[in-house]
C-alpha cells in the first residue's frame, strides 16, 4: 500500500459559503499502481491529490503515506516528506526558469543534500530522452520536453508516490501522448506508483485503474480502463446527476 | 483609465508606500531646511532690529573687520554733540563687546559654542523705530564696579538670583570678573538673543573694563525726534561728523549686521539642501526601479487597455497619474516630516547654543512651493522612462503567456554610462585642479553624473561580480546557492538599480572617510613637524581671552617662554586674509619655521611672512609690500621671508596688530618649559592658576593635536549621520526590490516549496539575493569613493593637507556592513517568501 485516505473530508469557507470539496473519501493507492482521479470540475479530485500530497491539510479524516500519518505533520517535517517520498508533476509551470534541464532535474536531490545515484540519473535520462536537452534553459525547450524534464525531476529522487496534476492539460496530444507513455513506462519498468488528476479519457487509457468522484464522493472506479469504458462511464455519471 | 490608474494604485499601497518613503524623507530635507533657514532669519531680523539705534555713529573701519574686536572708539565729545544735532531727541554712547561669557552655577560656559558672550553699558537709549532697548526690568541698574546685571534667560539658564556673585571671563584687561547680579533685564517690548548672553555694567564700569577706562564709546545711538526719519536725521549726523567716523541709518545698520551673520551660517541651508539632494537622487532610484516592476508586473494588464483600444499615450497618461500621486502624497508626507524635522534642527543648535525658542517657526510660501515641486518633479521623471516603456508593449502581449517588457540593449547603457562619467570625472576634475568660478558646482555636477553614469552603465558592469556571487553561492550554498545566483542575474537592470542606490550613500561615505581620516593625518603631521612647544593654552570655545592669562602663565616657575598667537581678519585687494600675529622674539622656541626665501631678522613691526603656497598663487617677492585694511586703515606690511609651514599664510607681528587697531585678545599661548622641568607638574600648575576660568584649557602637545582633530571628528561624524539617511533610503530600495520579485516569482516559490524546499532554505535563498545586490552596491560605492577621496586630496594637497591616507580597515568594514545591510533587508520579503501558502502559490497567476 503506497497511501490511504480514510473518511476524508475537506471544507472550504463557513456557513452560507461552505463548500465541502471532499465528503468523507475513503481510497486506497496501491503500490507501483499508475492510478488515476478523474471527475467534473469541482468534483474535488485536485484537492484530493493536494491532501495526499501533504500539500493541503483536511478538515477531518486521516491521510497515510506508506505508514506514516501526515495529519499531525509541521511544515517542516511535511516539507521532508513532500521532499524525500513524494514526486510531483504539474500541469504548467514546472520547472525554475533560471536553471537547465539538468539542474531543474536535480534539484529535489540538491535542496535534500542527497548525491544522485547516477546509474538511476543515467536510466532516467535515457527514458525521457533528454540527453541532448539537458544544458538547456526551460525557455528553450517545448512544452513537452519541459514537461518530460518534470517527470524526471519527480522520478531521480525515487519516490514513494509520484502526483501528477494534469500532466498533459497544456500539451498538444503527440506531446501529451508522449509524456503519458513515459509515465506508463516508469510504472512498468520501474514500479513507480503514480496519481495522476485528469478529465481526459485518453489519458485514463494509460492507467492501471481510474477512481471516479463526484461532488467529493468515490463514484465508483474502473480496472485496466480502455479510453471507450471510461467515456461511457463519464456519460453514465453526466446522466446519473 | 485614470480610474483604472487609481484602482491600480490603490491595490499597491505597501509598495508605493515604500518608494513614497524616498520622496517623504527628500522633500522633508528639502522643506525642514527652508521652515529653519526662514525662522532663523527672522529670529536674527529681529534681534539686529533690537540692537541698533535710529542713527548709528560708529569709526570707519570698524564694519570692516567684522570678525575682529577693534580697539577703535567714539570719543564722549563726539557723543554730546551729537545730542544738539537738528532732529535728534537724544544721543547715547554704547560700549560693547562679544567676549565676555557667564560662567553658570554649575561651572560651565553659558552658550558654549557659537552664541557671543556680550557686555555692554547699562543706558536707557531706545532702540530704532522707539523700540525699547534692553533694560533691567526686575531689581535696579548696577552700579559701580562690582555690580552687573544680567540678561533674563542668562539668569534662568545659569540658575543663578539676585545677590549672587557671578564669574564673568573677559577677553579684556581683567580674565575673571566676580561682580554681585543686582539686576535682570529684558526687552519690555518682547524679543529674544537666541542663547546669547547680555552683562550690563555702568557706563563708567563698563569704559574700565573693555575701553581702558577713557570716555569713549564703541559706538553711538542717535534717537530721532518724532517726525524725523531716519534717513533725515543721518543726514543731519553726517553734517557735524568728524573726520574718521561714519554714520548708518538704524535699518542699514541692522541689515548689515544680519546679513553678515547669515552669510556666515548660510553653510548651514547649504549643508542640509545638499542632503536632501543626495536623498532625492537615491529615491529617484528607487522610483524607477519600483515603477518599472509595476509596469512589468502589469504588462499585460496595460497590453489588455491597448487591445481595447487605448492609445499609447493613455497608457502613458495612466503611469504618470500613478506617479504624480505618489510624488503628491510623498510631498505632503514629507512637508508634515519637515516641520518636525525643523523642531529638530532647532534643538540641535540651541544644545550648541543658539537658542531659537523666542521665534515661532516660520513657514513661508517658498517651503510648500519648493517641497511640492521637487517632490512631484522628482517622482514624474523617475516614472518617466518605465511609463514610456508601458507605452511600448503590443497589445498582442495580452494575448501571450509570457510578457518580456521591451528592453533597451545593456551594450547602450553601457556606452551612455561610461560616456557620462568619463564626462562626470571630467568634470569634477576641471572643478577640483582647474581654476574656474564655482568649482563646488563643477565638483558636485561631476560627482553626480559619474554616480549617474557608473549606475546606467552597472547592469553591464556589475556582470561579473553577480557571476562571481552565483559561482561563491553554489560553492558554498548548493543549489540553494544556485538559485540565489541566478535570481540575482535574471533583471540586471532590478539588481543593478537597487544596487546603485546604495553605492550612492557608500561612495559619499568612503569619500568622506578618506577625507577626514587624511585631514587628521595632516594635522597630526603639521603639528609634530612644526610644534616645539610644551604646552598650549587655549579657549575651549575659540574666542579670543584676555592677555592677562599669558602673563600669570609666564610668572608660573617652571615656564621658560609664553608665545602669544593671535588672529585677525583684515581685507587685501578686496580679499578677506586671516593673519597671523605672533611675538617674533620667542617665536623660533615653539614654532619651527623653515624659510625658503628671506629671513627672520627683520621680522619685526610693520612686516610679514608669507607661506610658500601663498608666494607661489600671487607671485609675492621677499621686499615686497602687501597693503591691508586694518580697522585703523590701510598699512603697508613688508615681506620679510616665505615659509614652508601649511599654516599661517600671513604671519605677522603683534606689534603690527595692535597698531593697526585691533584689540590685544590672544587666540592661544605656546609655551615653552623650562630645561630640567617636569611638563606634566608646569601643566598641572597653569590649570590650578585657570581653574576659575573654565573657558581656558592647557594642553600638551598630544592633547592639542587630539584637540585639533576633533572638529574633524564632529564633522564626519554629522556628514556620517546624514548619509546614514541615504543609506536607510537605499535598503528600502532593496526592500522593495526584493518584495516585489518575491511577488512576480510566486508559482516558482510555490514549485520550490512542493519540491522539497523548506521555509528556511527559502529565506536563505532570497537574503542570498539581497546581500548579492548589497555587497555589489558597496564594491561599486566603495571604488568610486576611493577615486572621488584620492581625486579630492590631491586636489587639496595645496591647502596645506598634504596626505592622503586611505582608512582600509573602515573600508572593509563597510563591506562587512554591506552584507548586514543585505541580510536584514531581507528579512521581510525573505519571510513573505517563506509563508507563502504553497497551493496558493502554485495557482497563483
Amino acid at each position: 500500500m503506497a497511501a490511504r485516505v480514510v473518511d476524508l473530508t475537506k471544507v472550504y469557507g463557513t456557513g452560507m459559503a461552505e463548500v465541502r470539496a471532499l465528503d468523507g473519501v475513503t481510497l486506497d493507492i496501491g503500490a507501483g499502481e499508475f492510478t488515476a482521479v478523474m471527475g467534473p470540475s469541482g468534483s474535488g479530485k485536485s484537492t484530493l491529490m493536494h491532501c495526499c500530497a501533504a500539500l493541503d491539510t483536511p478538515t477531518a479524516g486521516e491521510v497515510y503515506l506508506g505508514d506514516t500519518e501526515i495529519g499531525g505533520l509541521d511544515d517542516k517535517r511535511l516539507t521532508r516528506l513532500r521532499r524525500e517520498r513524494i514526486g510531483f508533476v504539474f500541469q504548467s509551470f514546472n520547472l525554475i526558469p533560471t536553471l537547465t534541464a539538468e539542474e531543474n532535474i536535480l534539484l529535489p536531490l540538491s535542496i535534500a543534500g542527497r548525491r544522485p545515484d547516477r546509474e538511476w540519473y543515467d536510466t532516467v535520462i535515457d527514458t525521457v530522452s533528454l540527453r541532448d536537452r539537458l544544458r538547456h534553459r526551460p525557455n528553450q525547450l517545448s512544452g513537452g520536453q519541459q514537461q518530460r524534464v518534470a517527470v524526471a525531476r519527480a522520478l531521480v529522487s525515487r519516490p514513494a508516490i509520484v502526483f501528477a496534476d494534469e500532466p498533459t492539460g497544456n500539451l498538444d496530444s503527440r506531446s501529451g501522448a508522449e509524456v503519458l507513455a513515459l509515465l506508463r513506462r516508469s510504472v512498468a519498468e520501474f514500479g513507480q506508483t503514480i496519481v495522476m488528476v485528469s478529465h481526459d479519457p485518453v489519458a485514463a487509457g494509460y492507467t492501471d485503474r481510474v477512481v471516479f468522484l463526484a461532488d467529493g464522493r468515490l463514484a465508483g472506479e474502473l480496472r485496466e480502463p480502455t479510453r471507450e469504458a471510461v467515456l461511457e462511464r463519464m456519460a453514465a455519471q453526466e446522466a446519473g446527476r | 483609465m485614470l480610474r483604472a490608474a487609481w484602482k491600480s494604485l490603490l491595490g499597491r499601497k505597501l509598495r508605493l508606500f515604500m518608494s513614497t518613503f524616498a520622496i517623504v524623507l527628500g522633500v522633508a530635507f528639502v522643506g525642514g531646511t527652508l521652515i529653519f533657514t526662514d525662522t532663523l532669519n527672522k529670529s536674527f531680523v529681529a534681534i539686529f532690529d533690537n540692537s541698533v539705534g535710529d542713527v548709528v555713529v560708529r569709526p570707519v573701519g570698524a564694519g570692516d573687520a567684522d570678525g575682529t574686536a577693534t580697539t577703535l572708539t567714539v570719543p564722549g565729545e563726539v557723543v554730546d554733540e551729537l545730542a544738539k544735532v537738528p532732529g535728534a531727541a537724544r544721543a547715547d554712547g554704547n560700549v560693547a563687546t562679544f567676549s565676555l561669557f557667564v560662567i553658570g552655577s554649575n561651572n560651565r560656559v553659558l552658550g558654549g559654542q557659537g552664541a557671543p558672550g556680550i557686555g555692554v553699558n547699562d543706558n536707557d537709549a531706545p532702540a530704532a523705530h522707539g523700540i525699547k532697548g534692553l533694560q533691567v526690568v526686575k531689581g535696579r541698574d548696577p552700579r559701580g564696579k562690582d555690580e552687573v546685571a544680567l540678561d533674563a534667560a542668562t539668569v534662568r539658564r545659569a540658575k543663578y538670583h539676585l545677590g549672587d556673585t557671578v564669574r564673568l571671563v573677559s577677553a579684556g584687561r581683567r580674565a575673571l570678573l566676580q561682580p554681585k547680579l543686582v539686576g535682570i533685564a529684558d526687552y519690555p517690548d518682547g524679543g529674544s538673543l537666541n542663547g546669547a548672553t547680555v552683562s550690563m555694567f555702568d557706563t563708567a564700569t563698563a569704559q574700565s573694563l573693555f575701553l581702558d577706562g577713557k570716555d569713549v564709546f564703541t559706538n553711538a545711538w542717535v534717537t530721532a525726534k518724532p517726525g524725523v526719519s531716519q534717513q533725515d536725521l543721518r543726514d543731519q549726523v553726517a553734517k557735524v561728523l568728524p573726520k574718521g567716523f561714519e554714520a548708518l541709518t538704524g535699518d542699514k545698520a541692522a541689515d548689515e549686521s544680519a546679513s553678515q551673520l547669515l552669510k556666515a551660517i548660510s553653510f548651514i541651508t547649504i549643508f542640509l539642501l545638499v542632503f536632501a539632494g543626495i536623498a532625492l537622487v537615491v529615491g529617484s532610484f528607487l522610483i524607477v526601479n519600483t515603477f518599472s516592476m509595476l509596469v512589468a508586473q502589469r504588462s499585460r494588464e496595460l497590453a489588455l487597455f491597448r487591445a481595447l483600444g487605448a492609445s499609447r499615450k493613455q497608457v502613458t497618461r495612466s503611469v504618470l497619474f500613478e506617479a504624480f500621486v505618489v510624488g503628491l502624497v510623498g510631498s505632503s508626507l514629507g512637508l508634515g516630516l519637515g516641520v518636525l524635522l525643523a523642531i529638530g534642527i532647532r534643538a540641535l543648535f540651541a544644545s550648541f547654543g543658539l537658542d531659537l525658542s523666542g521665534t515661532g517657526l516660520v513657514f513661508g510660501w517658498r517651503t510648500p512651493a519648493a517641497a511640492y515641486g521637487v517632490g512631484l518633479v522628482v517622482t514624474m521623471v523617475a516614472a518617466y522612462l518605465p511609463a514610456r516603456r508601458s507605452s511600448l508593449i503590443p497589445p498582442i502581449a495580452a494575448l501571450r503567456d509570457d510578457v518580456a517588457m521591451p528592453e533597451s540593449s545593456l551594450h547602450r547603457r553601457l556606452l551612455v554610462g561610461t560616456l557620462m562619467m568619463l564626462v562626470g570625472v571630467a568634470a569634477g576634475a576641471v572643478g577640483l585642479f582647474a581654476d574656474v568660478p564655482k568649482q563646488g558646482y563643477w565638483v558636485g555636477a561631476g560627482a553626480l553624473l559619474a554616480m549617474l553614469g557608473m549606475a546606467a552603465a552597472s547592469p553591464a558592469t556589475s556582470r561579473p561580480f553577480l557571476v562571481f556571487a552565483a559561482t561563491a553561492y553554489r560553492r558554498v550554498f548548493g543549489s540553494i546557492g544556485v538559485l540565489a545566483g541566478q535570481n540575482s542575474l535574471r533583471n540586471p537592470r532590478r539588481t543593478a538599480a537597487t544596487a546603485s542606490a546604495l553605492m550612492i550613500g557608500l561612495t559619499l561615505v568612503t569619500t568622506m572617510s578618506i577625507a577626514g581620516t587624511s585631514a587628521k593625518a595632516s594635522v597630526d603631521r603639521t603639528i609634530e613637524r612644526t610644534f616645539l612647544g610644551d604646552i598650549v593654552i587655549s579657549n575651549a570655545i575659540g574666542q579670543g581671552f584676555s592677555p592677562e592669562i599669558a602673563e600669570t602663565a609666564s610668572r608660573q616657575p617652571g615656564v621658560e617662554s609664553v608665545t602669544r598667537l593671535r588672529y585677525a581678519e583684515a581685507k587685501l585687494k578686496g580679499d578677506r586674509k586671516f593673519l597671523t600675529g605672533v611675538d617674533p622674539a620667542t617665536l623660533p622656541q615653539v614654532i619651527r619655521l623653515q624659510l625658503t626665501a628671506g629671513s627672520l631678522t627683520g621680522f619685526t613691526g610693520n612686516t610679514v611672512l608669507v607661506s610658500k603656497k601663498v608666494a607661489a598663487d600671487e607671485g609675492y617677492k621677499v621686499g615686497q609690500e602687501l597693503t591691508f585694511r586694518f580697522p585703523k586703515g590701510p598699512t603697508k606690511l613688508r615681506i620679510v621671508g616665505i615659509h614652508d609651514a601649511e599654516f599661517a599664510n600671513y604671519l605677522t607681528t603683534l606689534d603690527a596688530l595692535s597698531q593697526g587697531g585691533y584689540k590685544p585678545e590672544d587666540s592661544s599661548l605656546l609655551l615653552k618649559v623650562d630645561r630640567g622641568a617636569n611638563t606634566a607638574d608646569v601643566k598641572a600648575a597653569l590649570e590650578k592658576a585657570t581653574e576659575k576660568l573654565p573657558i581656558i584649557t592647557v594642553k600638551d602637545q598630544r592633547e592639542y593635536a587630539a584637540e585639533q582633530r576633533a572638529p574633524i571628528d564632529r564633522l564626519v561624524l554629522m556628514i556620517y549621520a546624514l548619509l546614514g539617511l541615504a543609506l536607510v533610503i537605499a535598503v528600502l530600495g532593496v526592500v522593495n526590490t526584493l518584495g516585489l520579485s518575491v511577488i512576480e516569482r510566486t508559482r516558482e516559490i510555490g514549485l520550490l516549496r512542493a519540491i522539497g524546499v523548506d521555509r528556511r532554505q527559502m529565506r536563505r535563498m532570497v537574503s542570498l539575493e539581497s546581500v548579492a545586490i548589497a555587497v555589489l552596491g558597496a564594491l561599486m560605492g566603495i571604488g568610486m569613493g576611493l577615486v572621488f577621496g584620492v581625486a579630492l586630496m590631491a586636489s587639496l594637497r595645496d591647502e596645506g593637507l598634504e596626505v592622503t591616507r586611505i582608512p582600509w580597515v573602515n573600508l572593509v568594514v563597510y563591506l562587512l556592513a554591506s552584507v548586514v545591510i543585505g541580510l536584514l533587508a531581507a528579512r521581510l520579503p525573505a519571510r513573505r517568501a517563506a509563508r507563502l501558502d504553497v497551493l496558493e502559490a502554485i495557482g497563483a497567476e
